[in-house]
Formats: structure tokens, sequence, C-alpha cells
């Protein structure tokens, strides 16, 4: 089993989310996070550029079966890439992950995923 | 040569003075009461512009927060602009082209309206004004059928071109001393604060711009739940607050008028909302905000046409139907599937329709007595209700046709749908390149 976090950016949520109920992942968790990488995105502000030191993100985290891990990743890349790449279109973490417990029914492991 | 120029200058101005001077002479005071109210029910219609975008912007997806308050704050912006140079002119200068617009040069930047009192006693400038601020909020509610996926520009040249083609002529229609449908019937057709002019101009727009236009991307699959439903609550709360100036300002008067509407634009929105409240536990268990927000609108705008010429229980006759009608016509937009995504039309086309002709059951005796006094023959109920369907039915048809065409026009030239990547970025990011709410509700 698989953690796999995706940092990506607000306006791709919903082509993601799209792509990924297409490709069968549908369990998945997300929240607005805040952070930067290299991107120095610039914002109109009343009329100012400003570069905002934090940056709003998305984070997914979808936790799959070791056979998920490679379509999941692929998707997610395919989705939340804007063109042809941009900086700033965000990162993919994997993490190996120790459990999962289905909290209704007590199941564990790869069937409660 | 600068001489030459200065000394026609001054012609110019002496030549205006004395036109001046001639229109002061006739003049009437002002009257101070009927002033102040009238510029407090200005202010407190411009309150429904902002309490609109809090209204619409709370029931839109998080990602189209900016883009759907914006829509009530470019009408602001544009029509602010328009109005006074054009189309208070448009709207109430005197008939042109057979009566289809009115038209005084005089009223161009409203230059001419510099030292005018009028026959109820206020400024001109002040009944400008106040008009100005419904040909500011009635664009705006348009934007609620097709909210989350439009160009922002092509919308500002919709809301732009429809003040000056539908909005003016059906207001001078209505409105103006020499207008038609106001000269209808003995006592013309009853549009006291804008039934016709304002909600069933917009709705009927809202239902062809929704069918126009399509629905949004995955609806109705997928379900859209609203970004923020106290905000929504907040600008039912500031409409039902500024509609007080909404329609105790028609009366353009501060007296016994401005009283009786003021009490049943309260009474018709309080029976509007209670009713649907009582439908929502009939019919689901539970009685929602947004069902309490949405029956407080259709008490309202149901008693606009209706305000000076209803009674109290009339008013709450006419909240309570006005909230079944729009309540089945909502369920029957799930039925047929078109994607009136805030119900602009299920509300105030629906509700002004209802408002409009339902009245005619519910004037008070002794306007029927006046009215039957000025025909040969009498004035009945029925009479009277042939005057309103006649107003009704022209502003729907004129509405939903001129309408059509400016979308059509729109839509080919700068383009109003937008891209399906826009659309599933928001119209936060891809027209704004903003963002609504900081770190809440991912969606």
């Amino acid at each position: 089993m698989k953690l796999i976090t995706a940092i990506i950016q607000p306006d791709r949520l919903d082509h993601v989310r799209e792509a990924l109920i297409q490709a069968d992942i549908t369990r998945i968790t997300v929240s607005r996070v805040a952070g930067h990488g290299r991107q120095e995105d610039i914002e109109y502000y009343r009329g100012q550029k400003i570069a905002p030191s934090l940056l709003p993100k998305v984070r997914l985290d979808i936790a799959v079966n070791d056979q998920f891990v490679n379509i999941t990743v692929d998707t997610i890349i395919k989705a939340a890439k804007h063109d042809q790449g941009e900086i700033g279109d965000g990162k993919i973490f994997i993490t190996p992950m120790e459990e999962c417990i289905r909290i209704r029914t007590n199941e564990r492991g790869g069937s409660a995923i | 040569m600068v001489k030459k120029i200065s000394t026609s200058l001054l012609l110019v101005m002496a030549a205006t003075m004395i036109h001046g001077t001639g229109w002061a002479a006739e003049a009437v005071t002002t009257d101070t009461g009927t002033t102040s109210w009238m510029l407090t029910s200005t202010a407190l219609v411009l309150l429904m512009v902002p309490g609109l975008a809090m209204f619409y912007g709370g029931l839109v997806r998080t990602k189209n927060v900016i883009g759907t308050m914006m829509h009530s704050f470019a009408a602001m912006v544009v029509i602010g602009v328009l109005w006074p140079t054009i189309g208070y002119s448009l709207s109430f200068g005197p008939g042109i082209l057979g009566g289809f617009i009115g038209w005084d040069p005089r009223y161009f930047m409203l230059q001419g309206i510099d030292d005018t009192i009028m026959p109820t006693h206020i400024p001109e400038y002040v009944f400008a004004m106040f008009q100005g601020k419904f040909a500011i909020i009635t664009p705006a509610l348009i934007a609620g059928a097709f909210a989350e996926r439009v160009n922002f520009k092509g919308y500002l040249v919709f809301i732009a071109l429809w003040s000056l083609l539908v909005y003016s002529p059906i207001c001078h229609w209505v409105w103006a001393a020499d207008g038609f449908l106001f000269n209808l019937g003995p006592k013309g057709a009853i549009d006291f604060a804008g039934g016709t002019v304002v909600h069933i101009s917009s709705g009927v727009t809202a239902l062809v711009a929704a069918l126009f236009l399509g629905a949004r991307r995955g609806y109705p699959k997928n379900v859209m739940h609203p970004s923020n439903l106290v905000m929504t609550m907040m600008g039912a709360g500031l409409l039902w607050v500024g509609w007080f100036g909404f329609n105790a300002g028609s009366a353009i008067a501060s007296n016994l008028d401005t009283a009786r509407a003021l009490t049943v634009t309260q009474m018709a929105a309080a029976a509007g909302a209670f009713t649907w409240m009582i439908i929502e536990f009939l019919h689901h268990g539970k009685g929602t905000s947004l069902g309490v927000a949405s029956g407080i609108l259709a008490g309202l705008v149901a008693i606009t046409p209706a305000a000076g010429v209803v009674q109290p229980a009339g008013a709450f006759a006419l909240g309570a139907i006005a909230s079944v009608i729009c309540y089945l016509a909502i369920m029957l937009k799930g039925k047929l599937g078109y994607d009136d995504s805030l119900d602009a039309f299920g509300v105030h086309g629906v509700g002004g329709i209802v408002g409009a002709l339902a009245l005619t059951f519910f004037i008070r005796p002794s306007w029927m007595a006046e009215a039957a006094g000025k025909v040969a023959g009498g004035w009945t109920v029925m009479q009277q209700l042939g005057v309103q369907a006649t107003a009704v039915g022209i502003t729907v048809a004129y509405a939903s046709v001129v309408s059509l065409l400016l979308l059509f026009i729109v839509e080919k030239t700068i383009g109003l749908r937008i891209g399906e990547n826009d659309e599933m970025s928001g119209l936060d990011h891809s027209m704004h390149g903003e963002q609504g709410y900081g770190l809440i509700n991912p969606n």
C-alpha cells in the first residue's frame, strides 16, 4: 500500500479529480494548503503586481494498493499540467503506508482502501 | 482666435443661463421631507446590489464566487456610467419613434436638470439617481441564470446593450408619463415598483439566456453545492432591507402611499418566507436557509408591482401564492432539465408574473372606484386583469425576442459562453486571476 500525496494548482483541481474518477480512482481527500516551490506567481492586487510569499495550492491524499500507483500518478501528471508544463504545476510524493483501517467495519489492509 | 472662441462660449453660456432662468421661474419648491426619504430610498436600492452579489456569490461554487459577485458589481460600474449618459434620457425623455423609446437631448449627461424641481417636490437629480439604481439591479438579476459559465467581457457588453435596448424601452412604456402601458385603461397598467420593468424583463431574459447558453458542465449529474450559505443569508437580508427603498420609495412621496407600500412589502416578504418554510416542512421535513431566503425573495418580487394598490391581506395572499408557484416552477425546472443556475427566472420571472397578474384580485376598493369613475360603464376586475395581462405579455414577448438577438450577437462577436477549460478552472481564476476564499472549501 502506498500513500500518494500530490500538491497541485487550485485551478487544475477539477481536471485532476475528473481524470481520476475516469481512471476509477474515486477515493480521495482534498485540502487547501499554502506553500511555494521555485514558482514566482504574480497576482494583481488593486492594480499592483505583487508576489505573495505563500501561494494557495491544493493537496490530494490518495491511498492506493501497489498495482494502482502508476495509473494514479500518470493520471495526476497528465491532468495537473498546464499545457506543456509550467513552473508551479506541483509535485507528487509517494510514501509507503503501514496500515489502512475502515472505521465503519474495522477492516484492515488492502481491502479497506 | 482665442478671443473669438471665448466670446462665442460666453454667448452660449448666456443663452443657457437665460434658458435656465426660464425653467427656474416655473419650478415648484423642494419638499425637504419627501426629498430626504427619496435620498434614503436611493441609497437603500443601491444597497440591494451588493446584497444580490452576496446572495448569488454564496450560491455558486468556491471557484466562481468572485466572478459571480463581479456580475453584480459590473452592473454598478457599467450601468452607473450608461444611465446618466443616455439611459435616463432613453427611459424618461418624451417618446420618440412612435413612443418606442424616450429621448431628450437635455437629459444627455443630465445636463438639463441642474435646476429642475419636479412636481413631486424633489429635485430631478434625486429621481434620476433613484431610477438609476433600478436600472443597475435589473441586468444584475439576469446573471443568476448563467452563473459559473460566462465570459466577463461578453457579459459587460451584453448588459450594456440589454440596458439600452430592453430595459429603457420597457421602462419608458410602463413608467414614463407618455408611455403607452402607463396610459392603458383608465388608470394604466399597474406596476408600482417594477414587476414588469425589473423582474419580468430580467426573469424572462434569464430563462432565454439559460436556454441559449446551455447548462453548466456536469449539470444536472454533478451536485453543485453552494459555497457559502451564510453569505447568501446576509445577502437575502440586505435585499429585504433594500426593498423598502425599492417599493416604499416608488411612491416618489413621503406620505400615506409610502406607508402603505412599506407595510405590504414587509408583510409579503414574511408571508412568502413563511409559506416556503411550511412547504419544505411538508415536502422534506426540514426547513432550509435557502428555502427561507427564496421565500423572502418570492414574496418581495410578487409585491413589487402591487405595493401601491393592495391592502395587507392582499399582501399576505400574494406572498403566499408567489412562494407556492415559484416552488413549483423550480421543481419543474428540475424535470425539464434547463440550467437556470440560481433561479433568476424561477423566482424573478415567475414571481413577477404572478404578482403582476394576481394583484388584480386584491386591489383596494377605492382604487377600483376611482378607475370606474374615469370610464363610462364602470371598470371591472377582469378588465384590469386584461390590462395587466397585456403589459405582462408585451414585456415577456419583447424581452425574450430582443434578448435572444443580443445573446446571439454577443456570442458570435465577443463570446459569452466560456470554454470547457476555463469553466473547470472557475471564473475567479480564468476571468479575473483572483480567488475569493482563502483556504476554505476545497471545491
